[in-house]
C-alpha cells in the first residue's frame, strides 16, 4: 500500500467572484507503513488535502493513487476508498451521536454492510486499540465520557472501519496534557500493531518530530518541503518564512550553540553532557 | 453543497432603497401590505404594481434575484388559484361532474394570484435591501413604545439578531458534520424517503449538541460583557431619520391617498 499524488490542484468556487486556488501543483508519495506528519499553519490547505485523500472533495485537476487505485478516476466508487482510507476529523468528539459507545463505534462499520459478529469484533477490537476497556464503556453514553475518552471513541469509530490508511486532522488539538500523551501513544501503538500509513495534521512541532518518519511542510496550498524530521527541522528559516516553528527541544540545543539539529531528549542530554565536558 | 443555500436574501447594494432608515421601510412595507387589501379593482392593482415597479428599479436588485425568491411559494399561489377557481358559486361557464368554473371563480381566482404575488414580492423587498441587523434594529426601535406594556421589545430583537447571526455558523457546522459521517460510510443520496431521514439522525443530533454548546458559550460571553438587556443600553448606530426619509414618507401618504381614493371612485 502507498500513496501517491501528482500535480493535485484545488480551486474552490471556480469561475466566480470569490474562486480562490487552496491546493497548487501539490505532489508527494508515502511509501507503504509510513507514519507521516503534515504541518502547515492555519488555512495553509492541510484540511483540503486531507478531504482529497477520503474522496470528500473533488480535485480541480491531478491525480491521487491509494494503493495502486487511482481514486481521482471518475467512476470510482466512494464506498471503496472509505473502506481503504479512513479519515478523523479535527474534533472528532463533535460526531459522536448514538445512545452508548458500542453502537457508536459500530456505525462505520455498519455502513459498510458488514455481519454482525463481524462488527461486533470489530467495535471490541476498536475500542481496545485506543486504550479504553470495552466492558466498562459500551453501554455509556457517549456523552458522560471525559475530553480525552470522547476523542478516542470518535477516533475508534473510524479504526473500526479497518482503513489501510489512517488520517487524522490535530487528534490532539485543546486535550490536558495527560490526554493528549495517551492520544499520541495510541496512535503510535495503532501504528505499530497495523503497520499501515497513518498521516498525521498537528501544530505540535514537538509531536511530529517525536513520532513522523516523513514530514510534508504545507504553505499556502504548496508543498514547500518533504523529508525525514531530521531533514526538515535543520531548516529552522525556512520553517519559520511560512509561520511555523521548531520542536521546543531543536531550539533550545540551537540556543546552546549545538550545531546538529537535535529532535529527541536522550539525544538533547548526550549532546548537552558532551558539551558541559568540552 | 450546504453553502449554497442563501437565507435572510439581502441583496448588497448601495442603492437609495437600501439606505434608506430601517423603519421607514417597515413602515412602508406594512402599508403596502394593507394597501393591497384595500384594492377592489384591477387598476388599483395596476397602481400597486407601478409603484413597487419603482422601488425595485431604484434599489437595483435584479428582477431575477426577486423571482428566484418567488418559486418556493409557487405552490401556494397555484393551490389557492386552483380553490378559488372552483368553490367560487355563481354564472358557470364550464363545468365536469362536480368541478364547476364560474365567471366570478375566475375573476377572484385572478385577483388573489395578483394579490399575493404583489404582497410576496412587496415584503421580499424589506429584506432584500435591508440588512438583517439594521431590520431587527428598526423592529426594536418601532416596538420600543410598547415597553411601557412590558412588552420585551429588546430581548425579542435580540433574539432575532442572535438567530440571524447563528444561521451561517450553523451551515458551517452542519457540513462539518456531514463530511465527518460522511467520512465514516454515512450515505445521504440514496434511497427512499424513510431510509433518507434515518440517514439524518446522525447529523441531527451532533448538530443540536453543537447548538446547545455555542448557546451556552455565547451566553456566557455576553454575562461576561455584563449584558443585562435592553434597559439604559446605548447604541453604537443612532438611527436618525433623515431628509430622505421624511420624503420617502411624504411619498407613502401620497399612496396611501390615491388608494383611498380610487378604491372609493371604482
Amino acid at each position: 500500500m502507498s500513496i501517491k499524488v501528482t500535480k493535485l490542484n484545488h480551486i474552490y468556487d471556480k469561475g466566480m467572484p470569490t474562486e480562490q486556488a487552496a491546493l497548487t501543483d501539490v505532489s508527494f508519495e508515502i511509501n507503504d507503513g509510513e507514519l507521516v506528519g503534515i504541518i502547515g499553519h492555519t488555512g495553509s490547505g492541510k484540511s483540503t488535502l486531507l478531504q482529497h485523500l477520503n474522496g470528500l472533495l473533488k480535485a480541480t485537476s491531478g491525480s491521487i493513487e491509494v494503493g495502486g487505485v487511482e481514486i481521482t478516476r471518475p467512476g470510482v466508487s466512494m464506498v471503496e476508498i472509505r473502506k481503504r482510507v479512513g479519515l478523523v476529523f479535527q474534533y472528532p468528539e463533535y460526531q459522536l451521536f448514538e445512545v452508548n459507545v458500542a453502537k457508536d463505534v459500530a456505525y462505520g462499520p455498519r455502513n459498510l454492510g458488514l455481519s454482525e459478529e463481524e462488527i461486533d469484533q470489530r467495535v471490541r477490537e476498536a475500542i481496545a486499540l485506543v486504550g479504553l476497556d470495552y466492558e466498562t464503556v459500551k453501554d455509556r453514553s457517549p456523552f458522560e465520557l471525559s475530553g480525552g475518552q470522547k476523542r478516542a471513541v470518535a477516533i475508534a469509530g473510524v479504526i473500526a472501519m479497518r482503513p489501510e490508511v489512517l488520517i487524522l486532522d490535530e487528534p490532539t488539538a485543546g486535550l490536558d496534557p495527560k490526554a493528549h500523551k495517551d492520544i499520541l501513544n495510541m496512535i503510535t501503538e495503532v501504528h505499530r500493531r497495523t503497520g499501515n500509513i497513518i498521516i498525521l495534521v498537528s501544530h505540535n512541532m514537538g509531536d511530529i518530530a517525536e513520532i513522523a518518519d516523513k514530514v510534508i511542510v504545507i504553505d499556502s496550498g504548496k508543498v514547500v518541503t518533504v523529508g525525514s524530521p531530521l531533514e526538515v527541522f535543520s531548516q529552522g528559516e525556512l520553517l519559520k518564512s511560512v509561520g511555523l516553528d521548531l520542536p521546543p527541544i531543536t531550539e533550545f540545543c540551537n540556543a546552546l550553540g549545538i550545531k546538529d539539529t537535535v529532535l529527541d531528549m536522550e539525544d538533547a542530554v548526550g549532546k548537552i553532557v558532551d558539551l558541559i565536558k568540552e | 453543497m450546504i453553502r449554497d443555500i442563501t437565507l435572510g436574501q439581502y441583496y448588497a447594494s448601495d442603492s437609495l432603497i437600501h439606505r434608506l432608515d430601517p423603519r421607514v421601510k417597515i413602515i412602508a412595507t406594512l402599508l403596502f401590505i394593507i394597501e393591497l387589501f384595500i384594492v377592489d379593482n384591477f387598476i388599483g392593482f395596476a397602481i400597486c404594481a407601478a409603484v413597487l415597479a419603482i422601488v425595485i428599479a431604484v434599489s437595483k436588485v435584479p428582477l431575477s434575484f426577486i423571482m428566484r425568491g418567488l418559486k418556493p411559494v409557487l405552490f401556494i399561489l397555484f393551490f389557492t388559484f386552483a380553490l378559488n377557481i372552483f368553490m367560487v358559486k355563481g354564472e358557470v361557464l364550464w363545468s365536469w361532474k362536480f368541478l364547476h368554473i364560474t365567471r366570478e371563480g375566475i375573476q377572484i381566482a385572478v385577483f388573489m394570484a395578483i394579490r399575493l404575488v404583489l404582497l410576496i414580492i412587496g415584503s421580499s423587498m424589506l429584506t432584500l435591501a435591508t440588512k438583517p441587523l439594521s431590520l431587527t434594529d428598526g423592529i426594536e426601535r418601532l416596538l420600543s413604545p410598547l415597553a411601557k406594556f412590558k412588552f420585551p421589545s429588546h430581548e425579542i430583537a435580540m433574539m432575532m439578531t442572535i438567530a440571524l447571526r447563528f444561521i451561517p455558523t450553523l451551515l458551517e457546522e452542519t457540513d462539518k458534520i456531514m463530511k465527518a459521517q460522511q467520512a465514516r460510510g454515512a450515505d445521504f443520496e440514496s434511497g427512499g424517503l424513510l431510509k433518507r431521514a434515518k440517514a439524518l439522525i446522525p447529523v441531527l443530533v451532533p448538530l443540536f449538541v453543537s447548538a446547545f454548546r455555542i448557546a451556552q458559550d455565547l451566553a456566557m460571553a455576553m454575562e461576561a460583557r455584563c449584558y443585562r438587556g435592553g434597559e439604559n443600553r446605548t447604541r453604537m448606530h443612532e438611527m436618525k431619520l433623515r431628509k430622505r426619509d421624511f420624503i420617502a414618507f411624504i411619498l407613502m401618504a401620497a399612496f396611501l391617498a390615491i388608494i383611498i381614493i380610487e378604491a372609493r371612485m371604482f
